[in-house]
C-alpha cells in the first residue's frame, strides 16, 4: 500500500488524541466486557455479545444502549472479558468428542406415555 | 384560559425535544465510541418520539389542520419556542454531555411532575417521557463524572462547557402562563429548582467541577428570540420538505 501523505505538522497538532491505551500501565482505556441478558423473569442470562467501556457502570449503560434497544430483556450482566477462562480450541477432540459417542445420555430411549404430551 | 396558551405551551415543549433530538442526531457517524454512537442515537430517538406526540397534540389543540410535519418542518426561527440551551451546537463531546446533563436534570423531574397534569394527553406523554429522561439523566451524569474526574484535558473541556452553557440554564425555570398553572395543566418549573440545584451540585462535586456564579442568564427562546445557531439547524433539518414539499417515502 502506498504510504499516506504526511499531514501538515500544524494539522497533526490539531488532531484529537486517539490514544487507546494508558501510556503508563499499557492497559486499554476501554477494555472489553461480555454482555448477558435475561430475556424474561425465570430464564437464565444468555450471552449476547460484548461492549467496550471504561468501567463496570459504563459497560452496563453501553450494554443497555447496544443490546436492549428492541425490548430484549429485563436484566443485564456485564463481565470483564479478561475474567473469562476459555477452553483451548486444540483440546476440542479430547474434551468433547467422547460425548458424541454416547447417545444413551440423551433421554431419547424412554417411551413417553401420551398423557404427558410435549416435554 | 384560551386554547392559544395551551398550544404555545405544548409547542414549546415539542420544540425542546425536537431540537435537542436533532442536535444529538448530528453525532451519527462521529461519536467517540461505537457504543456511544448508539447511546446518543437512542436518546435522540426518544426525544424525537416525544416531539412527535407533542406536535400531533399541538396540531389538534390548534385545530387548523397542521400535523406534526407541518409544525416541525414549515415554521421558521421566530416561531420556534425551544429553550436556547438545546439549540447550542454540539461542540466537543464534553459540550454535548454538559448540555444533556443540564437539560436532563431539569427534564426528568419536569416530566415526572407533568404526569399529574389535568390534561390527559399531556399526562400520558409525560408518563413515557419521564422514564426516558430519567435514563438520559443517568447516562449524561455518569459521563460528566468521568470527564470531570478524568484527565486534566477532559476536566478542562468539561469545565469550559459548563462555563459556556451556564447562562442558558436559567431559562428552563421561567414559568408558562399563570392560567395554565392555575388550571393544573402546566407545572410551575420554579418549583423544580431545588431538585435541579441538588442534582447539579452533587454531580459537580463528584466530578470535581465548579458551579459558576449565577450571573447573567440569557433568555428569549420561548418567545422566538434565538441564537444564530437555530437558523442553521433548521436549514439542514427542514431542507427536504422545503425543497420538495410533501415529499414522502
Amino acid at each position: 500500500m502506498a504510504p499516506t501523505k504526511a499531514s501538515h505538522p500544524e494539522e497533526a497538532a490539531k488532531q484529537p488524541s486517539r490514544r487507546t491505551h494508558n501510556a503508563r500501565s499499557g492497559e486499554p482505556l476501554t477494555p472489553l466486557w461480555e454482555v448477558f441478558i435475561r430475556a424474561r423473569n425465570g430464564l437464565a442470562h444468555r450471552h449476547v455479545g460484548s461492549v467496550h467501556a471504561a468501567d463496570a457502570e459504563m459497560a452496563l449503560q453501553a450494554a443497555r444502549d447496544t443490546y436492549t434497544r428492541r425490548d430484549e430483556g429485563v436484566s443485564l450482566w456485564v463481565v470483564p472479558s479478561a475474567a473469562i477462562t476459555a477452553s483451548d480450541p486444540g483440546d476440542e477432540a479430547v474434551l468433547f468428542e467422547p460425548a458424541s459417542r454416547k447417545p444413551y445420555r440423551h433421554p431419547s430411549f424412554y417411551k413417553l406415555p401420551d398423557e404427558v404430551g410435549d416435554m | 384560559m384560551t386554547p392559544g396558551l395551551l398550544f404555545d405551551y405544548v409547542l414549546g415543549l415539542a420544540d425542546d425535544a425536537l431540537i435537542l433530538g436533532h442536535r444529538l442526531s448530528e453525532w451519527c457517524g462521529h461519536a467517540p465510541l461505537l457504543e456511544e454512537e448508539l447511546a446518543l442515537g437512542n436518546i435522540a430517538l426518544d426525544l424525537i418520539g416525544t416531539a412527535r406526540s407533542l406536535y400531533t397534540y399541538a396540531g389538534a389543540v390548534e385545530a387548523r389542520g397542521r400535523d406534526e410535519d407541518a409544525l416541525a418542518y414549515l415554521r421558521d426561527v421566530p416561531q420556534f419556542g425551544n429553550l436556547l440551551l438545546v439549540e447550542q451546537p454540539n461542540g466537543d463531546f464534553a459540550v454535548t454531555i454538559v448540555r444533556q446533563f443540564l437539560y436532563s436534570a431539569f427534564a426528568a423531574p419536569f416530566w415526572r411532575g407533568l404526569v399529574g397534569s389535568r390534561d390527559a394527553t399531556l399526562a400520558a406523554i409525560a408518563t413515557t417521557a419521564a422514564t426516558e429522561t430519567a435514563y438520559h439523566l443517568r447516562h449524561s451524569r455518569e459521563w460528566l463524572v468521568r470527564l470531570g474526574d478524568g484527565t486534566a484535558e477532559s476536566r478542562r473541556r468539561a469545565q469550559n462547557a459548563i462555563d459556556d452553557l451556564w447562562m442558558f440554564s436559567g431559562e428552563m425555570f421561567e414559568p408558562p402562563a399563570a392560567a395554565l398553572i392555575g388550571a393544573g395543566i402546566a407545572i410551575d418549573p420554579s418549583a423544580l429548582r431545588p431538585e435541579w440545584d441538588g442534582s447539579i451540585d452533587r454531580a459537580f462535586a463528584e466530578a470535581t467541577l465548579e458551579r459558576p456564579a449565577s450571573g447573567y442568564m440569557q433568555t428569549g427562546g420561548r418567545h422566538g428570540r434565538h441564537s444564530e445557531h437555530l437558523g442553521h439547524l433548521l436549514a439542514e433539518m427542514q431542507f427536504l420538505q422545503r425543497a420538495y414539499p410533501g415529499a414522502t417515502w
